[in-house]
């Protein structure tokens, strides 16, 4: 039997007495590409980060490869949403992602996290910026920046938060080529508000609205997305190449 | 010009620019690119509290002032962890009551406090050897400490969940640069007194700011702009006879108004 990448049991969260996420039992295998869609402040941020133990439940079991998230950390790598920093923080882009190898007190970078560092920024096509500043790049190319510094930590599950907020539009494919690539070493989750960002290349889906619901395969997902919004949804956006489910 | 240098109290005065320049330079460009500046003030006046305390039990002032100011830095950090209180609003608490009890401490000591004017607005010219031994020691512990964390500075400093993400006690690691904040402002007491210190603490790392993208040039800028504004404000302070802390400060924040103007 294979181990659970994540494994989730009758998980309750509330904030304020403000109920967020409601008995979530959800699973994610070793190698899926899983998104997590719903509508904002429906629990998607908070559900990824009881994931990496930055928040602990209120009720409720969660092993990430069969350990208590805290002890798994070296196994995930996380990209977050909505990063505050100073404008002209002293830090460039080969040195961000650097920060994605750390090995723990008094223990230095070594030659091996240069390289792997060098490798990220040639996946998200960013390595000619490598000595940039932080800040003296668009909102896609930090995007890209921070989606290198995730990866960089070669982790047996990649967390993804809104990846597709600030990508443009041809960096998408892109995007979705080095997904596919990297699937085949991790399980990746990504979570987003917009349907549409979510394309064919995700195994499965599921929605998450204070509730999780698990529709497996893509196409299965239309009805529970109705369900969950309380609205008709326009499952189809990209057209061709982008399209999310098939014709129905 | 330069005679004024034949002065001991001179030449203490400016070993103690020099001192309080590197302090300043290393945290301060933390304080600066972390934006704890309010923060730091707050941890500034509640040092006054441990200059009290050292009045009342009749130890040397600066010293008491350590314990003191790390102590209520580290309850900053603390608090934001354990309890709903906003950061905001702690600073505000520690600001004030910090002063407070120094105050308190001060009426309760017998007698009358000599050299209380110069912790509140710094005395750069009654900088006496023990000051300077004190000081040079906190450098050193400063800069070594600097030097064994700076990846975790750096990175807590940038992203802090993300630090914790990759397994950095970043909330260890943030009270520990609070801590440092707090050494720092016993270093600067006996130059620009607690009411004044912040400008030091920022003006420097600010400009320089401007000029660097890494953070290694960023401290050593700072450290050497202090040096030199410092020096100016201390010498413009004893030409026209004013005090040196407030003469001081106006000098950083001319040399910022102009540094900004330049920048356009």
């Amino acid at each position: 039997m294979s181990l659970k990448a994540v494994e989730i049991n009758d998980l309750s969260v509330k904030f304020n007495e403000q109920l967020v996420l409601k008995d979530i039992n959800f699973s994610i295998g070793e190698k899926d590409f899983v998104a997590i869609i719903g509508p904002n402040g429906g629990g998607k941020s908070t559900l990824l980060k009881i994931i990496l133990g930055i928040l602990t439940p209120d009720t409720g079991d969660v092993k990430v490869f069969g350990k208590a998230p805290k002890k798994a950390r070296n196994l995930m790598g996380y990209l977050s949403q909505n990063l505050k920093f100073d404008h002209d923080f002293p830090i460039n882009v080969f040195e961000t992602v650097l920060t994605g190898r750390y090995h723990g007190l008094f223990k230095g970078y070594t030659k091996r996290d240069d390289e792997v560092v060098l490798q990220a920024l040639k996946d998200v096509e960013m390595d000619e910026f490598k000595d940039r500043q932080i800040s003296k790049l668009s909102g896609g190319q930090m995007q890209r920046v921070f989606i290198a510094r995730a990866i960089v930590r070669e982790p047996k599950l990649l967390i993804m938060d809104e990846p597709m907020a600030s990508i443009d539009p041809e960096m998408q494919h892109s995007f979705y080529e080095l997904m596919s690539r990297l699937k085949n070493n991790m399980a990746i989750v990504l979570v987003s508000h917009d349907v549409g960002a979510v394309s064919t290349h995700v195994d499965k889906i599921a929605c998450l609205n204070q509730e999780l619901f698990y529709h497996g395969p893509v196409e299965n997902a239309a009805n529970g997305l109705e369900e969950i919004y309380h609205c008709p949804i326009e499952l189809i956006s990209h057209g061709i190449p982008h399209r999310v489910l098939r014709d129905h | 010009m330069l005679e004024i240098f034949q002065y001991q109290f001179m030449q203490r005065a400016l070993i103690a620019a020099v001192l309080v320049s590197v302090a300043c330079g290393v945290v301060g460009s933390y304080v600066v690119i972390k934006r704890i500046v309010s923060l730091s003030g707050a941890i500034s006046h509640a040092a006054f509290g441990g200059v009290g305390i050292g009045y009342f039990l009749g130890v040397n002032p600066v010293l008491a002032a350590i314990p003191f100011s790390i102590i209520s830095a580290i309850a900053i950090g603390g608090v934001k962890q354990i309890t709903d209180i906003s950061e905001d609003t702690s600073i505000g608490i520690l600001w004030s009551v910090g002063m407070a009890i120094g105050v308190i401490f001060i009426n309760l000591t017998p007698g009358y406090a000599p050299d209380l004017f110069s912790y509140l607005f710094g005395s750069i010219l009654t900088v006496n050897n023990t000051d300077l031994y004190i000081m040079l020691v906190l450098d050193l512990i400063i800069i070594s400490t600097v030097y064994l964390f700076r990846r975790e500075f750096l990175a807590v400093s940038f992203d802090e969940e993300f630090s914790e993400v990759v397994g950095l006690p970043a909330l260890l690691v943030y009270m520990l640069l609070l801590a440092l904040v707090a050494l720092s402002v016993v270093v600067l007491i006996k130059v620009v007194g607690v009411i004044l210190l912040i400008a030091l603490f920022t003006i420097p790392a600010a400009i320089s700011k401007q000029y660097t993208y890494n953070l290694k040039n960023l401290m050593v800028l700072a450290t050497i702009l202090g040096i030199v504004l410092t020096t100016v404000g201390l010498i413009l302070s004893y030409i026209f006879n004013l005090a040196s802390g407030a003469t001081i400060v106006m000098v950083l924040a001319t040399a910022f108004g102009i540094s900004y103007y330049l920048r356009g």
